[in-house]
Formats: C-alpha cells, structure tokens, sequence
C-alpha cells in the first residue's frame, strides 16, 4: 500500500507540472494553507470575565484545522474530499467560499464561485415558496433580474409548481431540500462548493441531481464535493483527496484514495465493533454453552491479512471453547456482508454436513471472486438447534479487497466467471 | 455589478425582516405608527395635564411628539442591529457576503418608519396651525446625518456583541441615560444654562432640537445658540463616530464566522 501512496504522489507531481504549462486551466489554487483555531481555555463572553482577566497571562489551546495544505483543482473537475470528522474538510471548504479567513498560504479562485456550502441557506420557514426563492436567490448572489428570469425552471426543477404560495414550514422535507437544490443550480456559479448534499431527496430526484452534475461536466463547470460516503467519492469524482489532521494524506485517482481511506479507518472499527460484540455476548451468556474466542484470517501462506486481491485464497479460521460440560456437537456459522450491509453469503457446517473435532474450524474460500470494496463477517456458534446460537460476534472481522489488474474496471460485487463470444 | 447584487440582497432581507416583524399581528404595520402615538399621548397627558411644564412653550405638542418618535428611530436602529450579526449566525457561518449587509438592512425598516412618522407629525403640526418656513428644505440632510449617527452607534454595538453578549444590558441602561439627558420630555429652557450646555454636546440631542427648529420655530434653541462655535462639535461627533464604528465593525467582520 505505501508503494502505492508513493506512485500516486508522484501522478500527482506529474499531472501538477502539466498544469502549470496552461494556468488558465486552473480552477482553484490553494498553496501552504494553513487555519489554526485558538481555543480559549476560559472563553470570556461577559465583560467581567474579560476585565477580570484581564491581567492574567492568556493561555489557549491551538487547534491546527488544517496544516500546511497545498493542491490544485482544474477547471471542469468534479474533486472530491474525504476525511474522517474533525479533519479539516469542512474548514477546508469554509475558507475556499471566503467565510473564514485563511490563517496562513494563499488561495487563488479563478471563475465565480458558489459561496454558498449548504442548500437552503437563508430560507425562512415562514415566508412562501415563491418568497424564498427571491431571499434564497439574493443570499447566493443573484439578481432580481435573473432571478424573475429563472423563477419558472427552479419551480419546475423542484417539482413544486403546485405548492408556490404555500409556507417552507409546511413542506415535507423532501420538498425543502428539492427546492434548495433547485435554486442552488440556477445561482450560476462556475465553480460550485457542496458539504455532504448528495445523500437527500428520493432515488428519482437523485437521479436528477446527478444529470444536472454531469451537465455541469459538459459545460467545464467545476464542483468541490466534501463527502463522508465512500461510494459518492467513487462514483462521481474525478480526483479526490483525503484529508487527516489538517493534512493531506493522499491526492489522486478517487478509488486509491477510498482505499487509502477505508485501510485507516479499518483498524478503528474493528476495535470498536469488538467492543460491542463483547457488550452483546454477556447479554446472554446463561444459555451459552460456547463461545467464539479468535477469528482470523489468513492468506494461502497461513499469514494473518487484512487486505487481499480479488482470486486470492482466503481462509477464515475460527476458535471457540466450550463453556462447562456438554456433549452437544459445536456447529459455526459465517456471514460474509460488504461493508453497508450487503448480505453475500451465510453458510454452516450443520448445512454443510460437518463435523468439529477440535476447537477450532477454517473455511477457505478458494481464487475469492470478491471485488474491489470493504467486507466484514459474522461469526457465530450454536449446537444441535441452529436458532439458539451459543455466541454471535457481529462484524468479527472486516476486511478489503483490492482489484487484480484484469477486474480492476469492473463495477459490482462479484466477479462470476464469463465469457464473450 | 457587485453593488446592485448587494443592494438588492439588502433590500431582500429587509423586506423579510419587516414582513416577519408583523406576523401574526392583526393590525400589523400599524403597530409602528400607533406605538409612538400612544406613547406621545401618555406623555402629553403627564406634562401637560399634570406637571404643567409644556404650557410654558408653543405648540408643545408637536415639540414633544417630534422628540418621542425621533428617540424611537435612534432606539429602534442601535437595538435592531445590535442583535443583526448574531441573530443571522447560521447564515454568516454557510455563506459568504459583506455582513456590513445585515446592519444596514435591519436599520432601514426603521428608516422607513421614522419617514412614515416624520409625515405624520408633519399633518399633526398642520392640524394644530404650526406655520412652516423655508428652512424645511434642510431636512433631508438633518434626516440623513440622523441615520449616519445611528447607524454609526449601531455599527460598534453589533460587532461588540458578537464578541460580548452584556452588551445589551450596557446599552440598554445607557440608553435610559441618555433618553433622560436629552430634551426630549422637557424643554431645553427649564434646564439650568451650564447643564444645557454640556447637553447640548450630545449628537442625539444637537439633532433633535434642529429638527424642532426646522419644523416648529426658529427660536428654538440649537446647538450653535446654546454654545456658539462648540455647537459644531456633534456634528463632527456623527461623522467621528460613524467612521470609527465602520473601521471597528469591518475589522472584527472578518472573524465573526468564527465567533459568532
């Protein structure tokens, strides 16, 4: 993986050094920037407070939001950012719409840009449709001329035709979010700014949405999108960058930055979800007659791995011990889910007709047809009656798959054998 | 270009202030005519039915209610926009614009009111027989350096807010002071000569009594009677003030994203 960090950085150097021969390509120009946040330890909001301490040292706490960041986006790019909370992506995307200052570097726009970060701004609940639109529309900048022009289309993108003159407070939300992005696409911006919007509104609207994004493409508009969904970043973006502590950790082709993304998160999780499956094992610990107590998994060279390529072998090994004295057979289930949620398989050694010896039991899975993503398994053990489990460890281990050369392009769950004739 | 953007962003939140204000209101904008009516008709029935200090000059009435809606608009403006930068939080940390926008749009919904009720005071002066001179023609500018001082004051306290939320308490017990050292109630000739004086330093005050003298007589007493050449200071107070609170409020605008 660090390898591939490496090679990426250097794409980047490379596609950087191109951009410099046409600069009038260049969207967005952000150098060495730097915000640091002073948090007081005593914050004085009342002038006593103040004058009290006034003649005190005044001792703070620097919070660097973002740290020394430098990068670039071209005109007609859909760039995403990524990032765990609190690693500067919002302050990030602050300082590109100019709300807060840049503590330290530069930043160079070229193009209108939206400055505007979420949909809806200064939209009131109690006015109508039809008065927010012109509030809403004077917010982001626009004129009354372009917006009288506009007022039809925005309407009739949001599917609100029906309900101009009824109050904001009186949509569903569903309504509020569909007039808020119908607006926000008519403000006409070159270069538009977007925290986590993509998420909202019904499957049809999305889809909307996402043409209009697309249509955006075609006309060499830009868009900045800050995401926390792995799958938006995949799916839309051209470049993404993903952002830790106020740094970036790695900039390039969205996929190696999801990736880049999903490794660190992972080692997090599992303990997390460790913790919980502890929490939910002493629940019912009075009829357990056994219990999971290791789930590993291992590459074919019998190493624990926690990233494996698509055609890989994998074997999970699970180890149990049995609680007290019984003579009923120990059976162990596993469920292999993507990382939403997605059930991929759940099998059994009662289904499948086998018998335990030992304490321990391995499953491999030969040439893994998996694709590209983050998977995790369930793992549980029961005895004669399969609906009584013994132990369930939910999410006992999770893991990546990484695309082989050949599949890297192909979208989907699995790989199913196949051929063209 | 960018200036009519703004100006109409201005004019956008504005109206929406004033539509909300009166929401659920029956009588609705009255209520902005009719609160210093009522007022005035309280005072007017204290001093001169009870306390007998208004007979003593002409057309008292007029006098008084002129002071009365002239220290709403100062009121109304300071309190307004105060709370302008804080109450509107949610829109400053989304989106960029000037925030010197929300100041001035929250103080012109009371500009208007004061030119409502400038009219009305002009058909009461009518009703009550004050003959008008030529020196009406100054009003405008007395109106505009009114709403320079306002605004001006107004520009201090809302970028102070934002960082010192007593400031409200602060003003609104100098703001009494003031009301109370300015000749609003009582006429400038009951108050002993070097009191007068050091009054007639206040802007508030300077600006109310011109406006007596352009609308009522020009025996009334202004600034530059009362201290001669002095009497030009809260002139150049207003202008002082207005400038110095531009420079404080743009300056801690950069930060009100963060702070408020």
């Amino acid at each position: 993986m660090f390898s591939l960090t490496v090679l990426t950085k250097e794409k980047t150097k490379q596609q950087q050094s191109m951009n410099e021969a046409k600069t009038d390509e260049i969207a967005i120009e952000v150098k060495n920037l730097s915000k640091a946040f002073r948090i007081p330890h005593e914050r004085h909001t009342t002038i006593k407070q103040a004058a009290l301490n006034i003649f005190r040292p005044k001792s703070y706490q620097t919070f660097e939001a973002l740290n020394d960041v430098s990068f670039e986006i071209r005109k007609g790019e859909f760039f995403g950012i990524i990032g765990k909370n609190g690693s500067g992506k919002s302050t990030l995307l602050k300082i590109l719409a100019g709300i807060y200052m840049p503590g330290g570097g530069t930043l160079k726009v070229n193009g209108k840009l939206s400055p505007f970060l979420e949909l809806g701004v200064g939209f009131n609940p109690e006015l109508t449709a039809r008065e927010n639109v012109f509030l809403g529309g004077a917010v982001l900048g626009l004129s009354k001329k372009d917006i009288e022009k506009n007022f039809d289309n925005i309407i009739g993108f949001a599917e609100l035709e029906e309900f101009v003159d009824m109050k904001f407070k009186n949509f569903s939300s569903g309504m509020q979010v569909r007039l808020a992005f119908a607006l926000s696409i008519h403000a006409h911006a070159e270069i538009l700014l977007m925290d986590e919007v993509l998420a909202v509104g019904d499957s049809n609207f999305q889809a909307k949405c996402l043409s209009e994004f697309s249509k955006y493409k075609r006309q060499a508009k830009t868009i900045v999108l800050v995401s926390h969904s792995t799958a938006t970043i995949q799916r839309h973006c051209d470049r993404a960058m993903l952002l830790e502590s106020g740094k970036i950790r790695i900039i390039g082709p969205p996929d190696e930055v999801v990736n880049e993304y999903m490794l660190r998160n992972m080692a997090e999780t599992e303990s997390r979800t460790a913790a919980e499956a502890n929490q939910d094992t002493k629940e019912d610990s009075s009829q357990k007659k056994a219990q999971v107590i290791n789930v590993q998994l291992l590459d074919r060279d019998g190493r624990e791995k926690k990233t494996f390529q698509t055609g890989d072998d994998l074997t999970i090994k699970v180890e149990f011990e049995r609680v007290g004295k019984t003579a009923e057979d120990i059976h162990v289930a596993i469920g292999i889910y993507r990382d939403d949620g997605f059930h991929i398989l759940s099998c059994n050694t009662s289904i499948d007709g086998h018998k335990i010896r030992k304490d321990k039991i391995e499953m491999t899975l030969p040439q893994i047809p998996l694709l590209q993503g983050g998977y995790y398994l369930n793992v549980a053990c029961f005895g004669d009656i399969e609906q009584s489990l013994f132990d369930l460890r939910k999410r006992a281990r999770t893991f990546q798959i990484f695309p082989a050369e050949a599949n890297s392009e192909y979208k989907g769950i699995v790989n199913l054998e196949h051929k063209w004739r | 270009m960018k200036r009519r953007k703004y100006s109409y962003l201005i004019k956008e939140l504005a109206i929406t202030d004033f539509k909300l204000k009166f929401k659920g209101s029956f009588f609705g904008y009255l209520w902005s005519l009719a609160k210093p009516l009522l007022l005035f008709l309280v005072l007017y029935t204290v001093f001169t039915r009870i306390f007998r200090i208004g007979g003593t000059i002409p057309n008292y009435p007029v006098y008084l209610l002129l002071g009365v809606m002239l220290w709403g608009f100062f009121a109304e403006t300071t309190n307004v926009c105060m709370t302008s930068i804080v109450g509107r939080g949610d829109l400053i940390r989304k989106v960029y614009f000037p925030k010197i926008i929300l100041p001035i749009s929250s103080s012109l919904s009371a500009l208007i009111s004061l030119v409502i009720n400038l009219i009305v005071v002009f058909g009461f002066a009518v009703y009550v027989g004050v003959e008008f001179s030529t020196s009406l023609l100054w009003m405008p500018l007395v109106v505009i350096e009114f709403y320079i001082l306002s605004l001006g004051v107004a520009f201090f306290l809302a970028s102070l807010f934002v960082r010192y939320r007593d400031i409200v308490h602060i003003w609104e017990v100098f703001a009494q002071a003031l009301f109370y050292a300015t000749p609003i109630l009582y006429p400038l000739a009951l108050v002993p000569p070097d009191f007068a004086r050091v009054m007639m330093l206040s802007p508030v005050a300077q600006i109310i009594q011109d406006f007596r003298r352009i609308i009522i007589s020009p025996t009334i007493e202004s600034s530059v009677s009362v201290n001669g050449i002095i009497g030009l200071l809260p002139y150049f107070l207003t202008i002082i003030i207005f400038i110095l609170g531009y420079f404080v409020f743009q300056r801690m605008a950069m930060k009100f994203a963060e702070e408020v």
